[in-house]
């Protein structure tokens, strides 16, 4: 389990970051993107995979929420 | 010297690999590249972030330069004491020439040195009492200081003095918090893990006291903004913060280069975080994005074009006054800048930069050598990482050099193969270059010059890159004697 923040970039994209060992990617894909249901399987750039526990969307980005990682890129 | 081609500069990297045992070949290999602007993650062809081989001459810090001397020092109505045995605080005392205003050791102390001086009976028997002892007489002795901050130093880990319970207790005492920051230097590969603990000690001492925000009686004004990692060096924060108060931003805080206490707590009200040395305080700006929604962004400060880049990219956050006010101030110093380029760039087109410095440099300043017609031709960072490098590959030619944390013997040899005109690094690697024969500037404090930053500093850099390159004594290398017959008979008939 890791910390990681959600951010929006500059084209609306959602980033991922991870303070622990400073890498910051985009999010290619997130398996639940609806402010009812948010989270899942998300998917990096680089080839990464981490879960986060589906839950109701956060009211405002950046969000720091707990991850599991699936499929580390390195 | 054209420039090398993609193969050469392999090739340069596997014979300067050649030297070493099998098992360091394979890992400083990992921090050496060819950039290729193609790539766009940098750790696909570069490895940052990691421990220096044991046996190699490295140039990096510890995390308590990262702390002391990097993030807190620069404070200047703090007094931040070097908690442990006196060197590390002394020899490190004004090395950064982090300039400030105000009365040195009446209501400043930015070149003063406090320590609590450890001496053998402090590491058998712990240094707890002593350090009460210090922070009573601080207080005794410079009754304006705004709050005291306690840097702990490698024995106060080693030997786990608990000094959170010795800034609790003197907190109380005089009514004041004492910040515990512990950034004892074996933390970490580099200096880079100091700044990290710093940012946090500021998130949780400075904007939080008691586990409460801090309230101010301060009136947020819609053009806040604050300026974030630029540590005054030879004055560069001033010459930038001039530019964002022509266009219309009102410039709240400076992190942390002449900056105060109280402007660092009002930070939290501003309407954007500018940052400048993104490595040593990104962490801060993402933790205010998170929890007082403010946006950061990154700009440049070096050289004409970064600087109006930057400038409008600043303006596109706010209304069109500040736009308009933006323009406004790039037309005005298009003059000034026409008039450097026009009086150095003769003097500099073409010439070959190499760079090796810290946390920004190695990027930011590429555009001040482009914009007088100069070319980096290889850069690296002590202590980036995979961030900094995924930002750098873009700024860079293709087919230049990367290196990271690069070894005494390694950046040698370099030289001696892609021989650039000039060298920008520290102070540990002028004098090898000098005798080498190479002009060199010290870039991490800008020879005891500048400001760099800023249109002013455009002017300051062009006339220093010049003075350096262009110095006579770059023809004296050889003693008279050696030179060659025909070089002393032109001598003889010029004479």
């Amino acid at each position: 389990m890791a910390n990681i923040m959600i951010r929006r970039g500059s084209t609306g994209e959602y980033v991922f970051y991870l303070p622990k060992r400073d890498l910051e990617d985009t999010i290619t894909s997130m398996e639940f993107d609806t402010p009812e249901k948010w989270g899942g399987e998300i998917k990096l750039n680089n080839g990464g995979a981490y879960f986060i526990d589906p839950q109701p969307a956060p009211e405002r980005l950046p969000y720091s929420v707990r991850a599991k990682r699936l499929d580390a890129a390195e | 010297m054209t420039a090398l081609t993609k193969e050469e500069t392999e090739a340069l990297i596997a014979e300067v690999l050649e030297v070493y045992p099998e098992k360091a070949k394979k890992d400083r290999a990992k921090h050496l590249a060819v950039n290729d602007q193609s790539i766009e993650q940098s750790k696909k062809c570069i490895t940052s972030n990691r421990k220096s081989l044991p046996g190699v001459m490295t140039i990096r810090g510890c995390a308590y330069a990262g702390s002391k001397g990097v993030v807190w020092g620069p404070i200047k109505d703090m007094i931040h004491i070097s908690h442990g045995p006196v060197g590390c605080g002394q020899y490190s005392r004004a090395g950064r020439r982090n300039y400030y205003v105000g009365m040195t050791g009446v209501n400043t102390y930015g070149t003063m040195n406090f320590t609590s001086d450890f001496q053998e009976k402090d590491i058998v028997f712990g240094g707890d009492k002593k350090l009460a002892k210090l922070i009573g007489e601080i207080e005794g002795l410079f009754p304006l200081n705004k709050r005291i901050s306690v840097q702990s130093e490698c024995p106060i880990g080693l030997i786990g003095d608990d000094i959170e319970a010795v800034s609790k207790k003197a907190a109380a005492e005089f009514n004041k918090p004492v910040v515990p920051v512990r950034c004892e230097g074996f933390r970490g590969v580099s200096q880079s893990l100091g700044h990290h603990i710093a940012n946090d000690a500021v998130r949780d001492w400075v904007f939080e006291r008691n586990g409460k925000d801090v309230t101010t009686a301060f009136v947020p004004g819609p053009y806040d903004v604050s300026i974030i990692g630029d540590y005054n060096i030879g004055g560069d924060a001033w010459s930038s913060r001039i530019l964002l108060e022509e266009m219309g931003l009102r410039v709240v805080a400076q992190w942390s280069g002449d900056g105060t206490l109280e402007e660092i707590e009002l930070t939290p009200k501003v309407k954007l975080n500018l940052i400048h040395c993104y490595r040593s305080m990104n962490y801060i700006a993402r933790h205010m994005e998170e929890k007082y929604a403010i946006p950061w962004l990154e700009y440049n400060f070096f050289g004409p074009t970064k600087i109006a880049e930057s400038l409008r990219a600043i303006a596109a956050h706010f209304d069109d006054k500040i736009k308009a006010g933006a323009e406004a101030v790039i037309a005005k110093y298009q003059p000034m800048v026409d008039a450097v380029i026009a009086k150095y760039r003769a003097r500099l087109e073409g010439k070959r930069v190499m760079l090796y410095v810290g946390g920004l440099r190695p990027r930011h300043v590429i555009g001040s050598y482009e914009d007088l017609g100069m070319e980096v031709v290889g850069t690296g960072y002590e202590f980036g990482h995979g961030d900094d490098y995924d930002r750098t590959v873009k700024e860079m030619g293709n087919a230049t050099l990367l290196y990271d944390d690069v070894t005494g013997f390694e950046f040698e040899e370099f030289v001696k193969r892609v021989k650039p005109d000039l060298i920008g690094s520290g102070i540990k690697e002028k004098y090898i270059f000098q005798k080498m024969g190479v002009p060199f500037r010290q870039m991490h404090s800008w020879d005891y010059s500048g400001p760099y930053h800023g249109y002013d500093g455009f002017a300051i850099f062009a006339r220093d890159m010049d003075m350096t390159i262009n110095n006579p004594c770059w023809k004296k290398m050889e003693a008279p004697w050696l030179k060659k017959p025909e070089a002393v008979e032109e001598l003889a008939k010029a004479a």
